[in-house]
């Protein structure tokens, strides 16, 4: 991928939103505004803005439980996402998901999921979609590295390899599963190997350098346009928060925290625009004040808005329009 | 009306070869359904039709199976996936009933899912403990599954047209004991909708709400019966989900006697959940207790003779209605 500046910011923004997002996220959750439980992105950004920045509006991405990042990358739209945090009326889900089950089917984005590797097959099977209708669309499945010892990841890898369907699998391996870390419960290093048991390019990426993702990311999905099959990509990052908030994080040393917050994907990218571009902080300055904007107006939407009316909790489980009953 | 004899087997390998001739993004997913014709020879003829990529052949991979079935359904296609044996679902119990049934109320009824999940059922075969069970209530009780049972090859017929035109998640329990019953069936294309119970016997003294093949068990029992003097009134819900509880309490009001016939075990199985309707519902129209006849709460056993023994037939359902009405003497 060029060093091009428009990119670099557009990256660069993108990223900074959701990290911005989830900053919002974490402090409204402690003052208790934010029910149940939610998972951040906080550190990863780079992996959802580089791939998405790759897709077009008709491809589809399955997402996880820490999927937040994952839908602003795709497009998704922070009011309704915060409204849906909030457990509105006027969230994404009409308050009936939550964090882990917000969609947006007009973004092909089919789901965050409250289930470890429940979005891979779901992922394949979208790209059957796009084979079978005969069009030029990719699935992504994104997931972490414990979802690379369930059994779906490997059905799943070896089903499209096996049909050259039209997705990617991305790999975000923050290093632990909840608190067991990665080294483990696995003897494989490099996870990217499993790639070589299904037939398909496996790849390994600094997942905290947004240029270097984007520029595999492209290749694995124009891999896949083109008609040519999957490709897994993992890209190694950390998450700066706990596996959700409030945990207590007592499985990896302050040295160790410290070390991977030094590496952090926002920090890497802006000191890169500075020195390549010739810009200063001043200059970065108005993407964070647009994006503090914006998310004031969505929390500010969020808040106002009225919770669902108790009995709606009976509507929406069929449709019955269109052929249901 | 002009009808056709066929097997329930064929009836339903019809509606799939109209269908996917209608629909260009129809597809059917499940492991050896392509050229082989299906592990029960359902779809045999299809793939010669259809080619690879609408019958299309899996591997042994049934959680996928179903994501994969599920994801094309929510992106523009229609599916029907394939488990070969109702045992095989465990093997993809989170993909339906996480993703498949939850996933159009978690996103606050935004996503349209028309998906059906055939799988056959059933013992009688020697199947033994994993090829002959009847799982129907796990996916009964999980809310957003449509639960069908088609007893006939007529209703297999129309059915399973309601079914794949639903836009909702749906989950066709085949029998295997009745893929090969031949039956009169209408030539033209209908559609029986959901949550319509049909009365396969009418009779005054006896409600007999049965399932699946144990529609036709149920169906001998009367007539053995009826040469005793007790007129059976034969209920079959057709679907479990939605359960047309009016026909069911009507029958119960005519006759004020109720027995559940159905294959899978007793404990928490469909019966239980009707039971527990008429109680609420139908209490006083009851004249006697609620009997139940179905699967002895083990495993299936392989041998013939433990197989008989753990699982419904004529004779249990002759033996508990006589016992019944010989109590009211």
């Amino acid at each position: 991928m060029s060093l091009n500046k428009e990119n670099c910011l557009g990256l660069y923004r993108r990223m900074l939103l959701i990290r911005k997002f989830e900053e919002r996220v974490s402090r409204l959750y402690a003052d208790g505004e934010i029910p149940g439980f939610v998972h951040l992105y906080i550190g990863e950004e780079a992996i959802a803005v580089g791939v998405c920045s790759n897709l077009n509006k008709d491809d589809f991405i399955t997402s996880t439980h820490r999927g937040h990042g994952h839908l602003i990358a795709k497009g998704g739209n922070p009011r309704l996402m915060m409204a849906e945090l909030f457990a509105k009326k006027t969230g994404y889900c009409k308050g009936k998901g939550g964090s882990m089950h917000i969609a947006d089917l007009d973004l092909g984005i089919l789901g965050a999921n409250g289930i470890v590797g429940g979005g891979i097959p779901i992922a394949v099977g979208a790209a059957y979609s796009a084979y079978l209708r005969g069009t030029s669309q990719v699935a992504i499945a994104f997931f972490g590295d414990g979802a690379s010892n369930k059994g779906v990841f490997h059905e799943s890898l070896n089903m499209s390899s096996a049909w050259s369907l039209p997705v990617i699998f991305i790999c975000e391996n923050n290093q632990f599963g909840v608190s067991t870390r990665i080294s483990r419960i696995t003897n494989v290093e490099d996870l990217s190997k499993r790639a070589v048991g299904y037939g398909i390019p496996g790849i390994r990426v600094n997942g905290n350098d947004v240029l270097a993702v984007q520029e595999v990311a492209k290749e694995a999905i124009d891999r896949a346009r083109s008609g040519n099959g999957p490709s897994l990509i993992v890209a190694d990052t950390w998450r700066h928060h706990g596996h959700f908030e409030g945990e207590n994080v007592n499985y990896c040393t302050q040295e160790e925290r410290a070390a991977w917050k030094k590496k952090c994907p926002i920090l890497y990218l802006s000191d890169l625009i500075k020195k390549e571009f010739d810009l200063v902080d001043e200059d970065l300055k108005k993407y964070l004040n647009e994006i503090d904007e914006l998310l004031d107006e969505a929390v500010a939407f969020a808040r106002d808005s009225e919770f669902p009316v108790p009995e709606e909790a009976l509507e929406d489980l069929f449709n019955t329009e269109g052929g249901g009953q | 009306m002009k009808t056709k004899t066929m097997t329930y087997m064929e009836a339903i390998r019809e509606v799939i070869r109209e269908e996917m001739r209608k629909d260009p993004n129809l597809f059917m997913i499940g492991e050896d359904v392509g050229p082989y014709g299906g592990e029960m020879g359902l779809s045999q003829g299809l793939w010669e039709e259809f080619g690879d990529k609408r019958m299309r052949d899996a591997p042994i991979s049934e959680a996928t199976i179903i994501g994969c079935a599920l994801g094309a359904s929510l992106s523009g296609c229609r599916a029907i996936a394939e488990i070969p044996f109702c045992d095989f679902t465990g093997e993809c119990m989170d993909q339906i009933y996480n993703q498949v049934a939850k996933m159009r109320y978690m996103f606050g009824g935004k996503a349209q899912i028309p998906l059906v999940i055939r799988t056959p059922i059933g013992g009688y075969l020697g199947g033994a403990a994993q090829h002959s069970q009847c799982l129907e209530a796990w996916f009964t009780h999980t809310p957003g599954l449509k639960i069908v049972m088609p007893s006939t090859a007529k209703d297999a017929k129309g059915l399973l047209k309601t079914a794949i035109h639903d836009v909702n998640p749906v989950m066709f329990f085949e029998h295997k004991k009745l893929y090969h019953i031949k039956e009169e069936v209408p030539e033209e294309e209908y559609f029986i909708p959901f949550g319509k119970a049909d009365i396969k016997r009418s009779g005054k003294d006896l409600t007999i709400i049965a399932t699946s093949y144990m529609v036709k068990m149920s169906l001998k029992a009367a007539e053995i019966l009826a040469k005793e003097g007790i007129e059976v009134e034969i209920v079959d819900p057709r679907t479990l989900v939605p359960l047309d509880e009016d026909t069911i309490i009507a029958s119960v009001k005519k006759t004020g006697r109720v027995m559940v016939v159905h294959e899978a075990w007793k404990r928490a199985g469909i019966g239980a959940e009707i039971v527990a309707i008429l109680a609420e519902k139908a209490f006083n129209f009851l004249k006697y207790p609620i009997i139940r006849v179905a699967a002895e709460n083990v495993p299936i056993p392989f041998s013939p003779v433990l197989e008989n023994f753990v699982l419904p037939n004529e004779d249990k359902i002759v033996k508990a209605a006589k016992n019944l009405f010989e109590k009211e003497d």
